[in-house]
């Protein structure tokens, strides 16, 4: 599943971009050490049978529901993981420009929750080893079902913790953890056994295939392990500054301390994010009407909330839509004229 | 028209609005990619009850409409497909906030319905912003200006080859599925081992045709990398759309555009 700009906080996003971006200098650097010369065609065109492949829906037997290939294992059995790593990116890539999912800010994060617990995880731990040498079918076919099992449940998982560090979506972690962990573990299996039996059919036409030489490489597992940690502490601690309201964490240490907030330091660099975030936020910790003609009552069931006030709501939603019906109106009137003077010419 | 004609179809449109000329066409990509990413991280930077505050970025997505060549219509039917992701983890917000955040008259609306419907904000101005950029842009000019402010040279060359060869693979498929729907008109969809074969000997097709497209590269000169036909040139206009374009994202993100209008009116 694609995490969505639209449930991304900018740090989790920037974490998601930084940890990503890691992943790709290493397959960049891994991949000019291999030097196969007609590896760019093969990416490219492995690429787009992805993209094209993900196209055919088929019935899942037993079930009604339909199911596509991902790709991840597939590619990195067929190219190995650091070839097979970019090629993904590229797909994602292109799916976040073209058909809007994702996004470009949620990139990273996808890039890590479909390319990397694939790519550099189940790949090299699991697939690789229980394939073995020799590989017969029933092995192929339960390495490719766990790998793709392990990895889908990884990025499930990240998912899930994207997106309630991010704190949009208000779904708690183990419910949405709950919701989405049976899902993919139905998922993973297709995949699994649609990536045995691609590799199978294959192999049976053209066995030297699954035994190209490619840039193989150590598991990088102590890499793994510091983006892992980089990456949690990153989204959570910057995430926390972003947040421009109080949230549970600032609830929850009002509840111990008796104020809403913890001093900050006014020096250093938490003191410097503390003051430009209270720059930035101009509605700090989020009293929707914090505008002076703005009456807070307090409600009885608690003071943690903004009240809502209909001056402050109205005069903001009518600016809201003064502000639409301007930029809408701008844009027609332009293009209008822009019509009726030059036509449109082929560059 | 199947989900693959009209996935084709759409591509082929926003490829054929950025060849194109339009005044925001003739703008650096490199330029049009900045401001696109700093549009993404002002709309996420704001708090997930800021439903009113980031409504004056429309401003800017509808100026870049009205100076590119974009069909209204190719833009619209996109955004009408709001992102499933999105609106099916969005839409539990209102269970999860229950507390009332605005009035309306006598009506109350509950924090959770303003965060949920900030998420679908989010996604249509975000899904917007990218819609523009490639649509004025094309997929060359945006990989080749990615490749221009450091994305590595193997990736920008993948992002090329791919998107070449996606419209072929995808007419291939198309191919496929319509055999497979001549054959066994009773199923709409293939079964998991009729898949097998399909997608085998799809990945076959792809593995000879890279083969052939390799020594095709070779044949005219392939280095290492693919040179776009239009080069990149940072003018004094790029440099005044960069800053006008930041410099409006500060504005709407720094001061409360729609209330302080609001305020005015009343």
């Amino acid at each position: 599943m694609h995490m969505s700009d639209a449930l991304l906080s900018p740090a989790v996003g920037g974490a998601g971009w930084l940890a990503s971006a890691a992943f790709v200098a290493h397959s960049t650097r891994r991949l000019a050490g291999a030097a196969d010369p007609g590896a760019p065609a093969l990416m490219g065109l492995l690429g787009a049978f992805v993209f094209a492949g993900q196209m055919i829906n088929f019935t899942i037997p037993g079930t009604g529901s339909s199911g596509h290939l991902g790709g991840g294992l597939l590619l990195a059995a067929l190219l190995g993981p650091h070839a097979a790593f970019l090629v993904m990116t590229s797909v994602l890539t292109v799916q976040a420009l073209l058909f809007g999912d994702g996004g470009l800010l949620a990139l990273g994060c996808n890039v890590v929750n479909l390319g990397v617990f694939t790519c550099f995880l189940a790949y090299p731990l699991l697939f690789r080893p229980l394939v073995g040498v020799h590989a017969t079918a029933r092995r192929l076919t339960v390495a490719a079902l766990l790998a793709a099992v392990v990895g889908l449940q990884l990025g499930a998982i990240a998912v899930v913790l994207e997106t309630t560090v991010s704190g949009i979506s208000r779904l708690p972690f183990a419910t949405f953890l709950a919701f989405m962990a049976p899902i993919h573990l139905a998922i993973g299996a297709v995949e699994g056994l649609v990536t045995a039996a691609v590799l199978l059919y294959v192999t049976s036409t053209r066995p030297e295939l699954l035994h190209r030489k490619h840039a193989e490489g150590r598991p990088l597992l102590p890499v793994l392990v510091v983006f892992a940690l980089a990456t949690g502490l990153l989204g959570g601690l910057l995430s926390w500054f972003a947040s421009t309201r109080p949230d549970g964490l600032e609830w929850a240490v009002g509840r111990v301390s008796g104020s809403e907030e913890l001093p900050v330091p006014s020096n250093g660099l938490s003191g410097a994010l503390a003051r430009w975030q209270e720059k930035t936020a101009l509605l700090p910790d989020y009293s929707f009407g914090s505008a002076p003609e703005a009456e807070v009552e307090s409600l009885p069931d608690g003071p943690a909330w903004p009240a809502p006030d209909a001056g402050t709501s109205l005069s903001g939603l009518l600016g809201g839509v003064v502000v639409l019906v301007l930029a809408l109106g701008t844009g027609l009137v332009l293009r209008w004229g822009r019509s009726r003077g030059i036509g449109a010419r082929v560059r | 028209m199947t989900p693959i004609d009209r996935a084709i179809s759409h591509l082929h449109s926003l490829d054929a609005s950025a060849r194109l000329d339009s005044p925001l066409g003739r703008l650096d990509a490199r330029a049009k990619v900045l401001v696109t990413l700093g549009f993404l991280v002002t709309v996420a930077s704001f708090g997930r009850h800021q439903l009113l505050q980031p409504l004056p970025l429309v401003i800017l997505l509808s100026a870049g409409w009205a100076l590119s060549e974009i069909p209204v219509r190719s833009l619209g039917f996109r955004l009408a497909i709001a992102s499933p992701v999105a609106v099916l983890i969005g839409m539990w917000n209102p269970l999860f906030e229950p507390e009332p955040m605005l009035r309306l008259g006598s009506m109350v609306v509950s924090a959770g319905w303003v965060s949920f419907l900030s998420i679908l904000e989010r996604f249509l101005l975000g899904m917007a912003a990218v819609l523009l950029l490639i649509g004025s842009t094309g997929v060359d000019a945006v990989a080749a200006a990615l490749g221009r402010l450091g994305v590595p040279r193997v990736l920008v060359t993948q992002l090329l080859l791919l998107y070449r060869y996606v419209f072929v693979l995808a007419a291939e498929v198309e191919r496929m599925l319509r055999a497979h729907s001549l054959r066994a008109p009773n199923r709409p969809r293939p079964e998991l081992r009729t898949v097998r074969s399909m997608l085998g000997e799809l990945l076959l097709r792809s593995l000879a045709r890279a083969e052939r497209v390799h020594a095709a590269m070779l044949c005219r000169g392939f280095a290492g990398e693919l040179r776009a036909v239009t080069p990149l040139r940072l003018g004094l206009g790029d440099a005044l759309f960069v800053l006008a374009g930041l410099g409006f994202l500060a504005l709407v993100r720094l001061a409360d555009l729609p209330r302080a209008i609001g305020n005015l009116l009343r």
